[in-house]
Parts: structure tokens; sequence; C-alpha cells
């Protein structure tokens, strides 16, 4: 799986899920609605940068920490988010990226020398990205086989109304 | 190969004879919870085809975190899981009844080598009973509902070690919040935090779940505290159903082991806007603080009511200081009837809510203004927790010192008073 665009930088640790989507939002049941709140407790022009900069985004340690809120994820997909770089993730933010099918790929370097609008190319199974103007390549961790499995079905849903259909036939 | 509690656990929960950390297994589910927040589980069950629950008794809905409904889009979502309960004929527990995470162990729902699964962060608290819990999105949940199983990557397990004795007026809070600033609040990511030492030995159950509750702001997948007497006499009050009491192999090798003595540890806050930010009490005493709220599942419980009631009997809280109180669960409620705490908290000048999760979810019952400062005896500090502004300071404490602090209107350790 490969994923080129530009990056929307956010080098900061600890983005905690009260941050990227505020919990009072959660009952919104439209996720473009709440999608407009997207990641509004960090830094608002982040939504905006997603239309205008690039889809890739760059972030810090521990992102994602806190609560168990899929909204988390969600409202990152609903503003057009394509993948996401952080130096580590948060275990529950992170599985249901996997089950949302949002590729998250984990790199200590990139966040820190990267600068925003930059493009870059993910190679996700090999865990590499490379920035496209220098030609420099940062190593980061390569999802198991078992993630790239779920990536490559598109997420939990698709694998699970294949079960269904199959089991009705 | 030496195998600890928790992989014996997962390994007949998989159906194998022994599992190695890093390995990804099936594991079949005991007990699904569902709270408030996630009507996207029963949305994202019927995207899955997903006709009938797996097991209706297993699965439990908990309108918690926003009780009574706030607004109307929360009495609708409410609305929409008295209708699946029904359809399901799942179990349901009501806007009366309290925290989900507490109502299970008054239940004995909670035991030994149980593999539960909640759409909750928190849910890691169940492994003060020796179970393996670990919080699970919503739709990872709506399969779940329908496989009754899921898939994990078997843990590494870490050993907090926590030696000596408690000093009167501190409790497990001070010492997760100890633990929190002395290890931050990822060195459990991925993993098994066990908690033991002869401080979680002296410890009542109640107590070993706010260690193991604040486990989830250390990163842990799930935690453990090997089950002893305190834990099968709690378990048997609630219930007589069998479990099984998995050992860890002598020679099991932790993945890290930490040690602290807290013979010495006085009251810990964590100051804004980090769980790792923790230090004495003392060294930041004098803060003026808006308001207290005790409750949440980490703070909200039977001894936490009583520990604060007992500290303001006779007295009143500051003025231009407010005290929120929402009670974990209704049990809690009644007790605190039956024994005057909720007379003594009314005298004092607290303000009390129904229970349930209440201002921890940010969501209702003392949401704190910009630039406002809340003293808080539940488990999270981040920016904006507390009802959305990130202006908004929270001061996590023990349930004695939120007690002090509202009587002074300044933070302050209960052993200063």
């Amino acid at each position: 799986m490969k994923i080129s665009g530009k990056v929307v930088v956010y080098n900061h640790d600890n983005i905690s899920t009260d941050q990227i989507i505020p919990g009072p939002y959660g009952y919104i049941q439209d996720m473009k609605e709440m999608a407009e709140h997207a990641l509004e407790g960090a830094d608002r022009t982040l939504r905006q940068r997603f239309r205008t900069v690039g889809n890739i985004f760059v972030a810090g340690s521990n992102f994602g920490c806190g609560s168990s809120r899929e909204f988390a994820v969600i409202v990152l997909k609903e503003s057009g988010v394509q993948a996401v770089i952080v130096k580590s993730a948060a275990r529950i933010w992170y599985r249901n990226a996997v089950n949302l099918g949002l590729p998250v790929l984990f790199c200590p370097t990139l966040p820190e020398s990267i600068k925003e609008g930059a493009e870059v190319e993910i190679d996700l199974a090999a865990g590499t990205i490379c920035e496209v103007a220098t030609g420099v390549i940062h190593k980061g961790e390569a999802p198991s086989d078992f993630i790239m499995g779920m990536y490559k079905e598109g997420g939990i849903k698709p694998m699970m109304r294949k079960q269904a259909l199959a089991k009705r036939d | 190969m030496a195998m600890h509690a928790v992989h014996k656990m997962l390994a007949a929960a998989a159906d194998k004879t022994e599992v190695r950390p890093g390995e990804v297994i099936t594991a079949k589910i005991d007990l699904a919870g569902i709270n408030d927040v996630y009507l996207i589980v029963v949305r994202s069950f019927k995207e899955m085809l997903g006709e009938k629950v797996w097991d209706v008794d297993k699965v439990h809905i908990f309108l918690d975190h926003n009780a009574p409904a706030s607004d109307l889009k929360v009495a609708e979502a409410h609305k929409a899981f008295r209708e699946f309960a029904e359809e399901q004929g799942c179990h349901i527990d009501d806007i009366n009844e309290g925290i989900g995470h507490n109502l299970l162990p008054e239940r004995g729902l909670v035991r030994p080598g149980n593999i539960i699964v909640i759409t909750d962060s928190h849910t890691p608290i169940h492994g003060a009973y020796g179970a393996f819990a670990a919080g699970l999105g919503a739709t990872d949940m709506a399969a779940v509902l329908i496989n009754g199983s899921t898939w994990f990557r078997v843990p590494d397990v870490i050993n907090v070690r926590l030696d000596g004795k408690l000093q009167d007026g501190v409790m497990a809070k001070d010492a997760a919040l100890y633990v929190l600033g002395q290890l931050g609040s990822e060195f459990g990511t991925y993993k098994v935090i066990e908690f033991s030492g002869s401080v979680v030995e002296a410890l009542s159950m109640e107590e070993r779940t706010v260690l193991t509750v604040m486990a989830t702001e250390m990163g842990a997948k799930s935690t453990y505290i090997k089950p002893d007497k305190t834990t099968i006499d709690d378990i048997r009050r609630h219930t007589d159903a069998p479990f099984v009491v998995h050992e860890t192999d002598p020679d099991f090798k932790y993945a890290e082991e930490y040690v602290f003595d807290l013979t010495n540890l006085k009251s810990q806050v964590a100051v804004p806007h980090s769980v790792e930010n923790a230090r004495d009490v003392d060294a930041v005493e004098g803060i003026p603080i808006n308001q207290v709220f005790v409750g949440s599942c980490t703070g909200g419980k039977r001894y936490d009511i009583e520990v604060v009631a007992k500290a303001l009997e006779g007295k009143k809280i500051a003025p231009n200081t407010r005290l929120v109180v929402t009670m974990a669960t209704k049990d809690v409620l009644k007790e605190s009837i039956e024994k005057g705490y909720y007379q003594i908290l009314v005298d004092a000048g607290a303000t009390i809510n129904s229970p349930g999760c209440g201002a921890c979810s940010g969501l209702l019952g003392g949401i704190i203004a910009a630039k406002e400062r809340c003293v808080s005896t539940a488990n999270r500090n981040f920016p904006g927790r507390m009802g959305g502004s990130v202006e908004a300071e929270v001061y996590l404490t023990s349930p004695l010192t939120a007690a002090a602090t509202a009587l002074t209107g300044k933070l302050i350790s209960y052993n200063k008073l």
C-alpha cells in the first residue's frame, strides 16, 4: 500500500482524544457535522490545513491518548486525512484507526524534521516514508502482517460484511 | 515456556495451551459492555449485517456517561439504546444505576480469568480482580457482539512493585499519581501492568481499583493484581459463580520491573494539563480552587464518599468554592443515605448529582468555565476534559485532598489541615 501527499505538521506529544474531538460533541450523529470540530482542542487551524495544505497528518508521541472514542479517528477521516505519521500512538486510538482503515505509521525521525507542506510517499507495508524533494527516506515501524491484512480489507466493517454474506450463501 | 497468569487466561480464551507475547490470538469474550456515548456500536452492528448478539447474558449496556440525558441528542441516543436492548434482550442499566465499571463488581460479574471488553478506556480497572480487561472502540465492539470474540496481540507484562506502607491520609490515588509522575503516561502502552507489593496487598478492593483504573493513564492495555483472600472474599460477597485463578509461573520474566518504596509518600497532585505532572500537594499548596469534584469510577466509590464525608462532618466548605459530588452507583448513594454521609455532605454545602460518570466525562454535572480551576478525584486533566474549555484547569488528587481543599478553598493536603 502506497500513499502520497503533502504533510500537515503538528509535532506535539500526548494529543488526547479530548483535544481531537472534545467529549460533548460525541452525541452529534452526523459525522460530517462532528468533523467540523476536529482537533479543535489542539489547534483550530489544522482542519482548514487538511483542505489547503495536505492530507497526511504528522504529530508526536502518544497520539490519541485518553478515551476510547472512535470519533477521534472518524473526524480525521472525515476531514480528509489519508494517513497519519506519529512517533507513537495510544493503543485504543491505533486499534480504532486499523479497524476503520486509516493508515498509521510510527516513525521517530520524520516528525522532528519535516516541514509543513512537504510532499512524501509512504510505503505502508515496508514502513518507510520518502521525502520527495530530497529523496531522504525515513524508516518507520512496518505494521504486522495481521494489521496489513486488516488494511487491505479496508478495515473491520468490510471484513464483517463479507463474513455475514458468506454465511448467508 | 514460563507464562504469566494473564497469558494463561488469554490462552484459555483462545483454546490454546500457550501463547507468547507478540502473537495475535482470537479470544472468546466473557463480558462485553457498551456505554451511552457510543450509539455508533448499534449503527456499525447493523452495517456489519448483525442480527442477534452472540449471547444476551454477556452483553451489558450502561447509560452512565450522560445521565439523566442533558439534551435532546443524548435523549435520542438513550432511547435508541433502550430499543436495541429490548430488541436483542440484552442487559441495560438505565440512568438511575450508575457507572458500569463500578456496577460490574457490585454484581459479582468481574472474576479472575474473565476476558472483559468495554467501549471505555478505563476498562483496565477490572484487572484488580484478576481479569483481563481492555477498552475497545465502538466498531470493534460491534464485531464482538456478532462473533463473541475479538483479536488481541498478546501483551508483555510489566511489574510495578509498591513496597512499604502508606501513611495515614495517603491513599491509593496518591500512589497512582506518584507512579505516573515517575514513569510517565506512556510506559504501559500495549502492555499489561501488574501491581504487586506490600502496599497493594494491604489495600481494599476499592482502593486497588484506583491503581488499575489509573493504569489507563499509564497507557496500559490491561492490568493485573494477583487475586488473594481480599479478592476472593469480595467476590464471594456478591456471587457464588465459579472461576479459575491462574497462577504466574515462578520462573516467568517480566518485560520490565519497577520498584518504589511508598512509606514516605505524601499526598500527590497531577497539575494541568497532563496526568504525569505529579508532585507533592505541599509543593503547590495554596492555589485557589473554584470547584472540587468528587466522583467517577476512580473517586466516587463507597470509601471515597466515606472519607470525604468524615472529613467534612460538622464543617462548611469555603465560600467561593463549590463542591460537586457524583456518586459512582446507586448502591453508593444508598449507603451514603443509610450512614448519614449524604446529610453531612449537603450540610457542608455540597451539590449532589445522581449517580454516573458526571463531570469526569465533561458532558454534564459540574462543567467548569475557562480559567476556572477544579480539583478532581477523577482520572484525567487533559485540556478541555471537563466540558470543552482548554483554558480550564483540572488538578487530580485523592478524595482526602479534595475534601481538605473544599474546606479551605485552596489546594491543600488533608494532613496539613
